[in-house]
């Protein structure tokens, strides 16, 4: 993505490889820039390497090849201490939440401030409740996480993210198993929260066309590359034919409906009859 | 037997040989960097407190309860053998010996195994299938410092005064079947037993015992719950797993500590 000014990006990927087995690459060669301020959407079909390019992102995986750069570090060289205090400027919402179990609504939102930061109890108390009042759960704060809806415990996990004001959000599939209501509060909520903080996001996310109302920018993965990128326009009217079936949610095309099978006569054992 | 089925055979026992002590390997570099890392755990006390309550005060009536039964069977058992030779009075010495330095810490431990032990291993594996100790990282707090060590320290703290009540109250099981059903006398059952019973010999060596056996459990049950598989059935697996390596864990090292500890001329 072109910067808009001429301010450093806040993640920058340079000829990245990565694979658990160095024969096998779950990403092969990505280059993708990210400017502050900006919501990028990740998307791809499951299993195209989109969520491991976001632990890349996030120091939980370091690159076999190539760099990545984050918030002005190289995360290739960073140990547990500096990965640590990058991840201090970071947020994550996780695909259900992962909110703590034996925790109020409440101790999850504190949590990070009370981790990280010698707050009297009043004014993180004022903290809590104002986070919890951004995502509009400051009434539920006394709830158990297990008395909460999808959606609600989306909000929690969300509001628990931006405790501490990160510089960036990542999100991990933060559209998955949502109804329309919750599923439109997220969208405005992650816009939202991305000015009001002076943030930058990224939306990993196989939800393509939920996602591209609310990104301004999109990298396309398949197959551990980035196949397109451009504004959700461009994605839209894409020649590109994976994009184009992704986007038009078409059973058949380079994304086969069959996964690889012997014929289907021998598998009936039509020819022997 | 053909040459291809031994080598195969051979080829599976070494590779059975090498995963574990591959993963002992790395259990006793994660019990490293678990002491090292308990920082945390130790100067926020409350945490670690919380799971002397989960696992120490939450285990207490399976304890107490265990604890008084095993101490009526061996007065019932011991009395019929002493009272063929005329030794009833003694009865006190039999339960206090057998509960302080063997039954006490044996027992408590496989039940604390059982109870808390199992509990500590589904709780940290279902944090890691539900992807919290993730998020935890991702907040930039080590899950180790944060979630495992209080539950190891809480552990450690909780075995030796369960190990302790189970003991006590074995004892009182013992007189109360000896002394007021069977009838032994009261003075001679507790004075003898005060007698025979040494502080360092038997009461510490228990209390050793007691000590090494938490540390053996909660070590394992932190560890299979860390390592366990996101899954349903690998923290299933990992539960069972905890149960019975921490049971053979703990017969293996009393039979150590009992040859250490009561062999060899240093008892009177």
């Amino acid at each position: 993505m072109q910067q808009s000014s001429g301010a450093q990006p806040i993640v920058e990927i340079r000829s990245l490889w990565f694979g658990y087995d160095p024969a096998r690459p779950v990403l092969r060669d990505i280059n993708l820039e990210i400017p502050r301020g900006s919501v990028v959407g990740i998307m791809g079909q499951s299993g195209c390497g989109k969520t491991t390019l976001l632990r890349v992102i996030m120091g939980a995986l370091r690159p076999s090849k190539g760099e990545a750069r984050v918030l002005g570090q190289l995360t290739n060289a960073l140990d547990v201490q500096g990965l640590y205090a990058m991840r201090r400027k970071m947020g994550m919402l996780f695909q259900f939440g992962a909110l703590f179990t034996d925790m109020s609504v409440y101790e999850n939102v504190a949590f990070p401030l009370r981790e990280h930061v010698a707050l009297p109890e009043d004014l993180l108390n004022d903290l809590v409740t104002m986070k919890l009042n951004a995502v509009g759960l400051r009434g539920a704060a006394h709830l158990a996480p297990t008395e909460l809806s999808g959606g609600m415990a989306r909000r929690v996990a969300l509001a628990r993210s931006i405790a501490l004001d990160p510089q960036l959000m990542l999100y991990d599939e933060p559209f998955t198993g949502l109804d329309p209501i919750s599923f439109g509060v997220i969208v405005r909520l992650i816009r939202e929260l991305n000015d009001s903080l002076g943030a930058t996001s990224i939306i990993v996310t196989h939800d393509v066309q939920e996602a591209l109302g609310v990104v301004d920018y999109v990298y396309f993965m398949a197959a551990g590359r980035v196949i397109a990128q451009g504004s959700p326009d461009e994605i839209r009217r894409s020649a590109e034919p994976f994009v184009r079936q992704f986007v038009n949610g078409s059973s058949d095309g380079p994304v086969p409906f069959h996964y690889p099978a012997p014929g289907y006569d021998a598998d009936l054992e039509l020819a022997a009859s | 037997m053909r040459v291809a089925d031994v080598r195969a055979r051979l080829e599976r026992l070494g590779s059975g040989v090498t995963f574990h002590v591959l993963r002992l390997g790395f259990a006793s570099r994660f019990l490293g960097y678990l002491v090292v890392h308990s920082g945390t755990a130790l100067r926020r006390f409350r945490l670690t407190m919380a799971q002397v309550y989960f696992a120490g005060v939450l285990s207490l009536i399976i304890i107490l309860v265990s604890g008084m039964f095993v101490g009526m069977v061996l007065a019932l058992q011991g009395y019929e053998t002493l009272q063929r030779f005329g030794a009833s009075e003694s009865l006190g010495v039999l339960v206090a010996l057998s509960l302080v330095r063997e039954l006490g810490p044996v027992v408590a431990g496989l039940l604390f195994a059982s109870r808390a032990g199992s509990a500590i291993t589904a709780e940290i594996g279902l944090m890691k299938a539900t992807e919290q100790l993730s998020a935890m990282e991702m907040m930039a707090v080590d899950p180790i410092a944060r979630v495992v060590a209080p539950r190891f320290w809480g552990g450690f703290i909780s075995m030796p005064l369960l190990a302790a009540l189970f003991s006590a109250m074995g004892i009182f099981g013992g007189y109360v079947v000896g002394v007021q059903l069977i009838g032994v006398d009261a003075g001679a059952f507790w004075s003898q037993m005060q007698a025979a019973v040494d502080l360092r010999n038997d009461i510490l060596n228990g209390v050793i015992k007691s000590v090494v056996f938490g540390i053996a459990v909660t070590w394992i049950a932190v560890y299979e719950g860390y390592d366990a598989p996101p899954t349903a059935e690998g923290v299933s697996r990992a539960t069972t797993r905890t149960v019975v390596t921490s049971s053979l864990a703990i017969l293996f090292l009393d039979f150590i500590l009992t040859a250490l500890m009561f062999t060899g001329g240093n008892h009177q």
